[in-house]
């Protein structure tokens, strides 16, 4: 049996000696203690913060190595954006996997609806709507979304009804998908895209420039508070054993630091001069001696990442059907038992994955400003990277949203960082190759020991 | 054994009529009697043992009753009153819950998640309500179990005799009256047996009635009030575990001989 237990809140106690997972090994047993107690109070996720830090070990690696080019606003920024894509769809890949399911036809099913949002704004709509409709990129998306439904509804019902693996299933899709996209328009690259959908691609135009930035983020802080007081509300009401109010403190501190930190940082990198001087000549602003610094602020692929994740989250945890995904995942046969309608949860799952891939494309073609023939191709392996990266068994019945998207911002940091070191493509995979692999072999060492 | 004489002596004086009757039942696969005429009762707050060899037929009876397969011939009559179990949810309806030898429980999740599973509670925005289903997992837990504190750990942490705990609760939850286990000690080490032990005469005080079956006697005489036993599909004879000594129900499941403390059935050995 590989799958483990990842106690996803640590007990609260720890009755047995081995479960003290969370404790470094320090000889000074009064400090460890304080740092197990810490854990234990704040109830945070240790295998996730693990991940944090593995983050953070290569990104000051990085730092390091390119001589403080990695932990710039600019790069930064631009690694958001560029993580976006593949995060969306890990989202999806953690329920696939957690339900004991692959999918290798998400890269595919991306490139398809990729061409298929492409040919509806830059061919069909237009001759329609006129150029420049307003409505363009919301019919385009729509498009998008509805085609991936149907092409993962179908992968589902061949799975769950007609009883094929997921991974004979996907794999034919991976080359069937592929193959329809080259027919959409027998090969050619379609652009430019709408202006207006282009937006979800980012760039200076596609983001939210500083102002409203801050007004995200201080929303944001505003529901981690309020989701703090409710969960601590509702365990009163049944008298349950509560964390310790500077727990709940540190939590929000930590959560509200993390968030405006996040919009420091996208508004700290400014529009490149060429576009900040052209935008000042249209407006009629005059140039400043010292430069016009306009922020870029978040840039709306991430933000559409980040709405995604907190939906995907809420579905998993909060919903019926996630806790039946995770039932299914744990034991299919006492799922079955217990009355739940394994086999519609499948296609539900599938017909989800379908939906994410389609946004993934938006985001990757907007931001190419372009649908082509090889869009996607390799992010079925990154995506499914993504979500083992981030703690998702295969196995089956574990994993979690937030952990297979901070997977995605982990390779894709790997990836770009190597780019700023210059090293050429074909050893930027092996790299990440190797990577997935320590990093699934770490995973099992901690699970064991977490046991 | 007579450490409970008061429930083992006179369910009928309190109790009018069995919880559970099945008269008569009979069913075969393709021209094979599984069951033949076998008739069993149950009387609330009674534990009942069905013993017998793999293929004796006594799986098969039981899961007339728990809704899993339709008798050809016979009746169950559940307090007094003829009942119709055609599929597994006629069966809860009547107050009849299964624990299965698997115990089906999905070991990546919390003991609530699994009490709940597939009859979740939720808030009126549609969402789970996590936090209500604890608090009365924890309510009917600290009745079967007080000892039981995991309740934010999956399933998969806890040992072979707090998963059946939790298998049983799940039955229970839903205001099982009578409860069926199968094998229900059969992989656990003894001081979890002892465990399982102190829940049946937990839920024996609670008047829920329950039918162990089990091919092995050990297992469950200690347990049962009264014992079945089956062999080729018909009831060889029943007995107050009072009545009868292990090695006399050895006999009937063996060889089929029913000794003078136990009533014969229609499966008992000819005396020649």
């Amino acid at each position: 049996m590989a799958d483990m237990t990842q106690p996803t809140t640590p007990p609260p106690h720890t009755s047995t000696g081995t479960s003290a997972s969370t404790s470094t090994p320090t000889t000074r047993a009064s400090d460890g203690n304080l740092v197990t107690r810490f854990f234990r109070a704040t109830e945070i996720d240790t295998r996730l913060l693990g991940m944090v830090g593995a983050l953070l070990i290569i990104w000051i690696g990085f730092h390091i190595l390119t001589g403080g080019l990695f932990l710039t606003p600019r790069n930064l920024w631009f690694l958001s954006v560029q993580t976006a894509s593949v995060a969306v769809m890990a989202t999806g890949m953690v329920l696939v996997i957690v339900t004991r399911n692959i999918d290798l036809s998400v890269g595919s099913i991306l490139g398809f609806t990729g061409m298929i949002m492409g040919v509806l704004q830059a061919q069909l709509l237009p001759a329609w709507l006129g150029f420049d409709h307003p409505a363009t990129w919301i019919l385009a998306l729509a498009g998008g979304v509805i085609v991936g439904g149907l092409i993962g509804t179908l992968h589902g019902v061949i799975i769950a009804f007609l009883n094929v693996p997921s991974f004979i299933v996907t794999l034919g899709g991976l080359l069937v998908w592929r193959g329809a996209t080259w027919y959409v328009t027998s090969g050619q690259t379609v652009a430019p895209m709408d202006a207006n959908f282009r937006l979800m691609g980012g760039g200076t135009e596609g983001s939210i420039g500083a102002t409203w930035s801050w007004v995200v983020g201080v929303i944001a802080c505003l529901a981690i508070i309020a989701a703090i007081i409710n969960a601590r509300h509702q365990r009163k009401r049944f008298h349950f054993p509560r964390r310790p109010l500077w727990a709940e403190y540190v939590l929000a501190a930590l959560g509200c630091a993390i968030v405006l930190g996040v919009v420091s940082i996208a508004n700290h990198y400014y529009w490149p001069v060429n576009i900040a001087r052209r935008y000042a000549e249209a407006n009629g602003i005059a140039w400043p001696e010292t430069g016009l610094l306009i922020p870029h602020g978040i840039a709306i692929p991430v933000l559409i990442a980040v709405g995604v994740g907190i939906v995907m989250t809420f579905i998993a945890t909060r919903l019926r059907f996630g806790r039946y995904v995770f039932a299914i995942g744990g034991n299919p046969e006492a799922a079955e038992l217990a009355g739940i309608k394994t086999r519609w949860v499948t296609v539900k799952i599938f017909m989800l994955m379908g939906v994410l891939c389609a946004i993934a494309a938006a985001i990757s073609t907007a931001r190419l400003n372009a649908a082509t023939n090889a869009q996607g191709e390799l992010d079925e392996l990154y995506t499914i990277a993504a979500a083992v990266i981030g703690g998702t068994s295969l196995s089956g019945g574990i994993g979690t949203i937030a952990g297979a998207m901070l997977g995605a911002l982990l390779m894709q940091s790997l990836q770009s960082g190597m780019v700023l070191l210059g090293i050429d493509t074909p050893f930027q995979r092996v790299v990440v190759g190797m990577v997935l692999v320590i990093a699934v072999w770490l995973d099992t060492v901690y699970r064991a020991r977490a046991k | 054994m007579t450490d409970i004489p008061n429930t083992t002596q006179a369910p009928s004086a309190t109790h009018p009529h069995p919880l559970v009757e099945m008269k008569n039942i009979s069913i075969s696969f393709g021209g094979i009697h599984a069951v033949d005429d076998a008739s069993v009762d149950l009387y609330p707050g009674e534990v009942v043992a069905l013993l017998g060899h793999n293929g004796a037929g006594k799986s098969t009876l039981i899961k007339v009753l728990s809704g899993a397969y339709r008798r050809d011939e016979g009746d169950i009559l559940i307090n007094g009153e003829p009942a119709e179990i055609r599929n597994p949810r006629d069966a809860k309806k009547f107050g009849i819950e299964t624990i299965y030898q698997t115990l089906a429980v999905a070991d990546n999740v919390d003991a609530a998640a699994n009490l709940y599973l597939g009859r979740e509670l939720r808030t009126k925005w549609g969402t789970l309500d996590d936090v209500a289903m604890e608090a009365s997992t924890r309510e009917v837990m600290g009745r079967l179990n007080p000892n039981f504190r995991r309740f934010k750990e999956p399933v998969k942490a806890l040992s072979g005799g707090q998963r059946q705990s939790v298998a049983i609760a799940r039955a229970i939850l839903f205001d099982a009256r009578i409860l069926i286990m199968d094998e229900p000690t059969a992989a656990l080490g003894p001081q979890e047996t002892a465990q399982v032990g102190d829940l049946i005469k937990q839920l024996k005080r609670e008047g829920i009635g329950i039918f162990l079956i089990s091919h092995d006697i050990h297992d469950v005489f200690d347990l049962a009030d009264r014992v079945f036993v089956m062999k080729n599909g018909k009831v060889v004879g029943h007995a107050r575990t009072g009545d009868v000594t292990k090695d006399e129900v050895l006999g009937m499941i063996i060889l089929g001989k029913v000794p003078p403390g136990a009533v014969p059935g229609p499966g008992a050995m000819k005396v020649a």
